[in-house]
């Protein structure tokens, strides 16, 4: 006769720490922390040491104190006795403005490129191939040293433009390509010009709501609207026609020659523009490969069955193939946004005073506070990285595969 | 019957005609040229656009390019050799070469000595890059790190062979223990050579081995084109064991080795590499134990080495993911654990998947050490911003330099590139 026993309860040996896995798991991770902390107090001690020994401290007071320097193109009040803490907004917002600019031109040159890629037309098709192959295989930072030797060796000094028997002449009376950037014309807002731009605003959105309204007619009674020149129409007509009833009241101020310099206008830097061309040219042949594979990703099948509906041409690209090929294209291009974004940092090299220009170039070196500047700096970048890849995943979760 | 007509019918042809050649239109370059330039009227347009486009680039630089001048002493010099014309001053480059592919503080007597460590390079990399060398060859690949080290920078040779010692005797006992367990094998082979370092090291200071063997060349003197090779080849071959450690760490199910490394490469991953290079610059001196002197060099090695281990470790988190989950069950199921599993059975077949994502962040990093020039390394684009824009010699010769600089990037990246895809075609194991 046998009786069921349970086995006797294991009482708790050293050795099982390392030889039970149930146990191994919590040494190995409590040896990895301890490991950290070990690895953060060394640091912590010797940065402690090292500043004792150098006689410095931690303190962030210095971002109140003035400035003292002067930076050429802001978009927000800025002078020479303004704050350290000032001209890192600066800095800011000049990176945030040269990464938006780059960001929609490298798009538009990348879609083009990798559309024209995929062309039958051998010559583009090669032409294309070239390009994407140059810029990819040769530094970024080479690029921007070529467009802004471009910008300020090749482009004509103000005072070609003088005299008798220019050697130079505006292009359009309108815009000045100087060595000390362009010029362009700037927008005068006379009285009544916000009832234009509210116009404007207005019809935008009824651009969309008349497309709206269009798809969910087609959806309801099968009626199909033409779409395009509507579409057109409702976003120019409204406002042209505002801007005369309200007798023009958005004017151009010309960029006109006076002295030595230009005057009037918008000057946009030299070096603003060669980070922005550079880093759309760059970041466009990246572009143009994945919009290339993301093309490509669409079986042929996919068209081939859209044909077989009887969907002409340009329906079969916008209502079979895009949306597939966008979820594929949508993630490398917002990684590819986010590479503009870092490597605007290279505007130190040009003179563009972006945050590492001034928070890490200038400031730096005149307060001699390494440590909370790049920590500020570092802070920064990682905010903005981390911002647009929550929203990437938030919109890799929303066109995600919906499978059952 | 056949003779009803013959009379009637002057001529009666008994043999075939001969095919005649299809219209021009319909075959050969012809046909080429309709199918692919003319095939409809806006592709005929484009083509001409393009055509257009090739010219003017041509035209613009091709004139320029062979009209270059090759052997004046300087930009006054080319100006007067062109005498007006438009043409290339390359004589800065057959002037400056020197400076342009190693720095200008390095011995131009010795430059035979990095240029040998080039070539070997090629000889170490090879049975790495292509499987169908002799495996013996693998050995040269393992002795020239320390090869290359004492090569470039010379000094004694018994600091590198100090090394080299404790690495082998660190093998040595990871190969004897690794077959009882992993982690053993692996701490005891780290132990081992660390106590070879130590006792060489001692040695080394107590019997004045220092004596140079070969002309010492500090690391502030390196520079040019070989300095981004050197960054390049160095971080890339470093970052690989630390991505795999960091993106397996990522996959871990212990959540705190876990969070340590999602910490780590997002944190790298989210700021420029310009920002680390600043921490290398200024900051990173101030975490090490104080007097201890790590020079410039080295620093900017540990940041760069960091970065892109991170992007790596990325990568083969992608491979990793990749894997079919059976993959993982069946290495389980034969009674594998988590080391055994992971070296015969899972990153094998990652890596492989990896390979192309790993050469495009090599390419990528190797384009970027470029950006060492902002913090004041004579790399081949520092050397070109300082030095030689700056002489009065070549102060102006902007497009004949950056041509040089942009080819040679070119040469390199494109290069590996087209490697990567030969790779990717030789492992296409899978007959699809």
């Amino acid at each position: 006769m046998t009786t069921l026993t349970d086995p006797d309860k294991e009482s708790f040996r050293l050795s099982m720490l390392l030889y039970d896995t149930r146990y191994r798991s919590i040494t190995m991770q409590v040896i990895a922390l301890g490991l950290l902390v070990a690895a953060f107090w060394f640091l912590g001690s010797n940065l402690a040491a090292n500043l004792r020994a150098a006689g410095l401290n931690i303190s962030y007071s210095f971002l109140g104190a003035p400035a003292g320097y002067d930076i050429n193109q802001t978009l927000i009040p800025y002078t020479s006795r303004s704050s350290n803490l000032q001209a890192a907004w600066v800095g800011i917002i000049n990176t945030l403005l040269v990464a938006f600019l780059a960001c929609i031109t490298a798009t538009i040159f990348g879609v083009i490129a990798g559309v024209l890629r995929l062309s039958n037309n051998w010559l583009v098709r090669k032409l294309m191939a070239v390009y994407v192959e140059i810029f990819r295989n040769i530094p970024v930072l080479i690029w921007i040293l070529i467009i802004y030797t471009i910008m300020t060796v090749s482009t004509p000094a103000p005072n070609a433009f003088r005299g008798e028997t220019p050697t130079s002449t505006m292009f359009l009376d309108a815009f000045a390509f100087t060595n000390r950037g362009v010029y362009i014309p700037a927008p005068v807002w006379g009285p009544g010009s916000m009832v234009v731009v509210a116009t404007f605003v207005l019809s935008i959105i009824g651009v969309f709501a008349y497309r709206r309204y269009a798809t969910k007619l087609l959806f309801d009674t099968g009626r199909l609207l033409p779409t395009f020149w509507p579409s057109v129409a409702i976003f120019f007509l409204p406002s042209i026609l505002v801007f005369f009833v309200m007798g023009s009241p958005i004017g151009l101020e010309y960029p006109a020659l006076k002295g030595f310099n230009f005057q009037g206008g918008i000057q946009i830097g030299a070096p603003l523009i060669a980070l922005w061309f550079a880093l759309s040219i760059y970041t466009g042949a990246f572009i143009a490969e994945n919009v290339r594979a993301g093309i490509q990703a669409v079986s042929r099948g996919q068209s081939e069955a859209a044909a077989a509906l009887g969907l002409r041409p340009g329906r079969i690209m916008n209502l079979v193939v895009l949306p597939q090929a966008l979820r594929v294209i949508i993630p490398p291009l917002i990684s590819q946004y986010l590479n503009i974004t870092k490597n605007s940092s290279l505007a130190i090299l040009v003179g563009y005073a972006d945050i590492t220009a001034t928070l890490g170039g200038i400031t730096l070196n005149q307060t001699g506070r390494a440590i909370e500047c790049v920590t500020l700096l570092m802070i920064f970048y990682l905010i903005i990285s981390l911002t647009i890849s929550f929203g990437m995943n938030i919109y890799n979760n929303s066109t995600k595969l919906k499978e059952r | 019957m056949s003779d009803t007509h013959a009379e009637s019918v002057a001529f009666v042809r008994e043999t075939a005609l001969p095919p005649t050649a299809p219209p021009m239109a319909a075959s050969g370059p012809v046909l080429w040229a309709r199918t692919n330039l003319f095939a409809t009227w806006p592709n005929a347009i484009l083509s001409i656009a393009a055509a257009y486009v090739i010219y003017l680039i041509l035209a613009a630089t091709l004139p320029w390019m062979l009209n270059g001048v090759w052997t004046a002493d300087s930009l006054r010099g080319c100006r007067e050799v062109l005498d007006g014309t438009s043409g290339a001053c390359f004589s800065v480059l057959t002037e400056r070469w020197n400076q342009l592919l190693f720095g200008f503080n390095y011995p131009s007597e010795l430059y035979w000595r990095p240029t040998l460590a080039f070539v070997l390079l090629f000889v170490a990399a090879a049975p790495v890059l292509f499987f169908d060398l002799p495996r013996k060859l693998l050995i040269f690949t393992g002795l020239y790190p320390f090869l290359a080290y004492w090569l470039i920078w010379g000094g004694t040779i018994f600091i590198p062979l100090v090394a080299l010692i404790g690495v082998i005797v660190g093998y040595a006992v990871y190969d004897r223990l690794v077959k009882r367990n992993f982690a053993l094998g692996f701490f005891s082979g780290i132990a081992a050579a660390a106590v070879v370092w130590w006792i060489g090291g001692a040695l080394i200071e107590q019997f004045a081995f220092g004596a140079p063997m070969m002309e010492e060349i500090a690391s502030r003197n390196l520079g040019g084109f070989m300095l981004n090779m050197m960054l390049g080849v160095t971080c890339v071959s470093l970052s690989l064991p630390i991505g795999v450690a960091l993106a397996l760490g990522r996959q871990s199910s212990l959540p705190v080795v876990k969070m340590i490394c999602v910490v780590f490469i997002e944190f790298i991953r989210g700021v420029p590499l310009i920002t680390l290079l600043f921490v290398a610059n200024v900051m990173l001196a101030y975490f090490f134990p104080p007097g201890s002197g790590v020079d410039l060099f080295l620093r900017v090695v540990i940041m760069i080495t960091m970065f892109s281990a991170a992007y790596i470790a990325e990568v083969i988190r992608g491979g990793l993911a990749a894997l079919p989950k059976g993959q993982y069950e069946a290495a389980d199921s034969l009674g594998l654990d988590y080391a055994q599993s992971m070296r015969l059975i899972i990153l094998p077949q990652a890596l492989k998947i990896s390979i192309p994502g790993i050469v495009n962040i090599a390419v990528g990093l190797f384009k970027d050490t470029t950006l060492v020039s902002v913090i004041s390394l004579f790399d081949i684009v520092g050397m070109i911003r300082g030095p030689i824009l700056a002489s009065t010699d070549w102060a102006g010769v902007y497009w004949e330099l950056f041509m040089f600089a942009g080819g040679m990037f070119f040469i390199v990246c494109y290069g590996i590139s087209q490697y990567s895809q030969w790779l990717e075609r030789r492992l296409a194991t899978d007959h699809r």
